[in-house]
């Protein structure tokens, strides 16, 4: 069986190649990896015209040939035909960014020398003109000798000329594929301009709006503040717009316990759907809502073009703690989830850079703490308001993301100093041009990570949630015991309660400590869990969470077990991935020893501190 | 006529934010590779006209630097190894 056709869509970063891509393949995309490195393999399928399937390939967005990062080394593999775990490409999509030729016209002469099928994407011809260029696509096409479709691929304008002409391009016989680019850089620079220069119909001076957005979001005051708003807002949104949904989903969780309640005879197996699966289960999904949130959120910002910005601002205080402004992206992107946050880390050229980046990453607090501390903050801190819309509730919770920055900035700074002393490593980002994201690229963004949040919750949290309910429920307490003490889980938790007992913990949070070690949020499920076997005469509705760990914990302990969750490394998702990506055991071993001892440390102090004040 | 008789050659970092200039020259020596090659890649190479558009808001680092019709962002440091002369306003 011959395999399909493999187009690869290649191109400088900020082309516009993803967009372009999705429009071509869809929402139906595969996400991988490539064997042995660590760089994503994004991969669709395309259908002509007659129905014909097509295989299509997103390559990382690369300068040249000559690659600077792991990302643009297989971007060259592919191409030449040695990257393990794909075949060499038949034909080639190279997308141009129309207002930047000069520079893309370079990376498209070098691609066209390989000698492969090639059809050029003249993409974001609409902000070109938006900046008064003129351009004459037939001059191109003369000059470099392929076909160029303009497009504008966010708005899927000249997709289906792109399509006709992937057609046609895949219906031509194919002569001579070179190996190697013979032509030099800097004699392909030269040839870039010329042509560039030779395609330009018209230029009329504008005022460029990139530029003139740039003058207040760059700004050297309003800049860092519009940043530090935009910041805020995120987290407040997070909080405020997640409310009615979120008790939704609580109602709903509720209404079926209520009937799997009334349908179940008492016994064993009503407990473990109603406590154990439901409690469980329920108590996570509810924060699915503040999840997407956060997403919508980065992806905007992504997709703008402003994370850029935001990374160009923070270089500065980055370089100060020995990170590059490069580091501000994966690291605002542990805000969502650390593991892709330390994926992303692979745009960073230097090893240590990187390293250290990787290290703090987990300080960031993700989505999974939220759950913990949404539930916290609202069963401890009273819901006043402040001046400005400003609440109590989402003050705090900015004050535990700030304390989880400031820890990764402490924690940069003296593994720079210490264990991965070297040089400071450059900072050299390209900053595109400001846009709006595509709504269905967003959509297919927030659909990824509602899928995967949904399939952990089907998955490792309800695997470690009935595991729980089963040492938690077994042996069965007598009448006037605590099952929670009784159970196999509680003579662990006796064991866990000697070492966090002088930091404030309870039994209660120690039998949530070792299960949360699959995913922080399991904590709140555990709990919820634990309490809900220790009470099975009540209902469900009655049995409400906050109002439980109200009655059983104190505020001291409350706040040190929010201070335990800023530092500590519980994700086993994150020191696999870190493990992969440091290849060994080395480096997530060190990390999560020394988060462990900062949590332990910043939960004791925040305890002693508080039973000191009187809380 | 577009050889001026006294050329001011200065350091691009050294360039104020609205002054084009044009490159007469880097010093590749003083960078690391990966740091040579990716500013190439942006197009930094005598004969080319830049202008510096933005400063990082603390210590005035990094800055955002026109090259052809791209923006990009480099360090102070990194500028400092670029020499510029600023075309006449």
């Amino acid at each position: 069986m011959n395999p399909l056709p493999l187009v690869a869509v290649v191109g400088n970063p900020n082309a516009g190649k993803s967009a372009l891509f999705n429009a071509l393949t869809g929402a139906r995309q595969k996400v991988g990896n490539y064997p042995g490195v660590t760089v994503e393999r994004k991969s669709g399928r395309l259908l002509l015209a007659d129905g014909r399937p097509v295989e299509m390939v997103d390559l990382p967005g690369s300068y040249s040939l000559e690659p600077a990062s792991p990302d643009e080394a297989v971007t060259r593999d592919v191409l030449l035909g040695n990257q393990k775990g794909e075949r060499q490409p038949d034909a080639l999509v190279i997308v141009l960014d129309a207002s930047n030729l000069d520079n893309h016209l370079r990376f498209a002469l070098q691609l066209i020398e390989l000698g492969l099928p090639t059809i050029i994407a003249l993409n974001m011809v609409d902000l070109a003109n938006r900046d008064g260029l003129e351009l004459d696509p037939t001059v191109l096409q003369r000059e470099l000798g392929v076909p160029v479709i303009e497009t504008v691929a966010v708005r899927r304008r000249g997709i289906a000329e792109l399509q006709a002409a992937i057609d046609d391009m895949l219906s031509a016989p194919v002569c001579g594929v070179h190996d190697r680019v013979k032509s030099d850089l800097i004699h392909l620079q030269r040839r870039a301009r010329e042509i560039a220069t030779a395609a330009v119909v018209s230029e009329t001076p504008v005022r460029r709006w990139t530029h003139r957005l740039d003058s207040v979001l760059l700004h050297p005051i309003f800049g860092p503040l519009i940043l530090a708003l935009i910041m805020f807002v995120m987290f407040q949104a997070v909080f405020a717009w997640s409310e009615a949904p979120k008790s939704w989903i609580e109602a709903a969780v509720a209404w079926l316990s209520n009937a799997v309640s009334g349908a179940l005879p008492s016994g064993l197996l009503r407990s473990l759907i109603v406590d154990g699966a439901l409690a469980g289960v329920g108590a996570v999904i509810t924060f699915l809502p503040q999840i997407l949130i956060l997403f919508l959120f980065i992806l905007l910002l992504e997709g703008t073009g402003y994370m850029v910005r935001a990374a160009f601002l923070m270089d500065k205080l980055m370089h100060g703690v020995g990170l590059s402004g490069r580091a501000f992206i994966p690291l605002l992107s542990s805000f969502a989830c650390a593991v892709p946050g330390i994926m992303a880390t692979r745009t960073i050229d230097d090893p240590k850079d990187r390293l250290t980046t990787i290290l703090v990453a987990p300080l960031m607090t993700c989505s999974a703490r939220l759950p913990v501390y949404t539930l916290m903050i609202a069963a401890f801190i009273p819901n006043t308001r402040l001046a400005w819309g400003v609440g109590l509730q989402g003050l705090v919770m900015f004050g535990l993301y700030v304390t989880g920055i400031f820890g990764a900035l402490l924690a940069a700074l003296v593994l720079r100093r210490g264990v991965l002393k070297g040089s400071g490593a450059g900072f050299m980002m390209e900053l595109p041009k400001y846009q709006w994201p595509p709504v269905k690229d967003v959509l297919i963004g927030l659909l990824t990570r509602a899928q995967i949040f949904l399939k952990r919750a089907g998955t490792i949290i309800l695997g470690t949630t009935i595991v729980l309910w089963a040492l938690a429920s077994i042996p069965q307490a007598a009448p006037g015991q605590k099952q929670s003490e009784v159970s196999i889980a509680g003579h662990i938790a006796n064991a866990i309660e000697v070492v966090v007992r002088p930091i404030g913990f309870n039994h209660d949070i120690s039998m949530a400590l070792l299960p949360a070690m699959a995913a922080r949020e399991v904590a709140v499920s555990s709990i919820a869990t634990v309490y809900s076997i220790d009470s099975p005469d009540q209902p469900a509705s009655a049995n409400k969470l906050e109002d439980n760990l109200k009655r059983r914990w104190s505020l001291a302990t409350a706040l040190a077990f929010l201070a335990w969750f800023v530092f500590a490394p519980q994700c086993i998702s994150t020191i696999a991935v870190t493990r992969r990506e440091t290849n060994g055991w080395k480096w997530p071993l060190f990390m999560v020893t020394y988060l462990f001892a900062l949590a332990y440390l910043a939960a004791g102090a925040t305890y002693w501190i508080a039973v000191a004040a009187g809380l | 006529m577009n050889a001026p008789v006294h050329i001011d050659v200065i350091a691009l970092d050294r360039l104020k934010v609205g002054t084009r200039a044009r490159v007469v020259g880097v010093d590749w020596p003083a960078l690391e590779g990966g740091e040579a090659c990716r500013l190439k890649h942006f197009g930094f190479e005598e004969g080319v006209i830049v202008e510096p558009l933005h400063l990082g808001p603390f210590g005035r680092d990094p800055i955002a630097i026109r090259v052809g019709r791209m923006t990009v962002a480099i360090r102070r440091r990194h500028a400092g190894a670029i020499s510029v002369s600023p075309l006449a306003q």
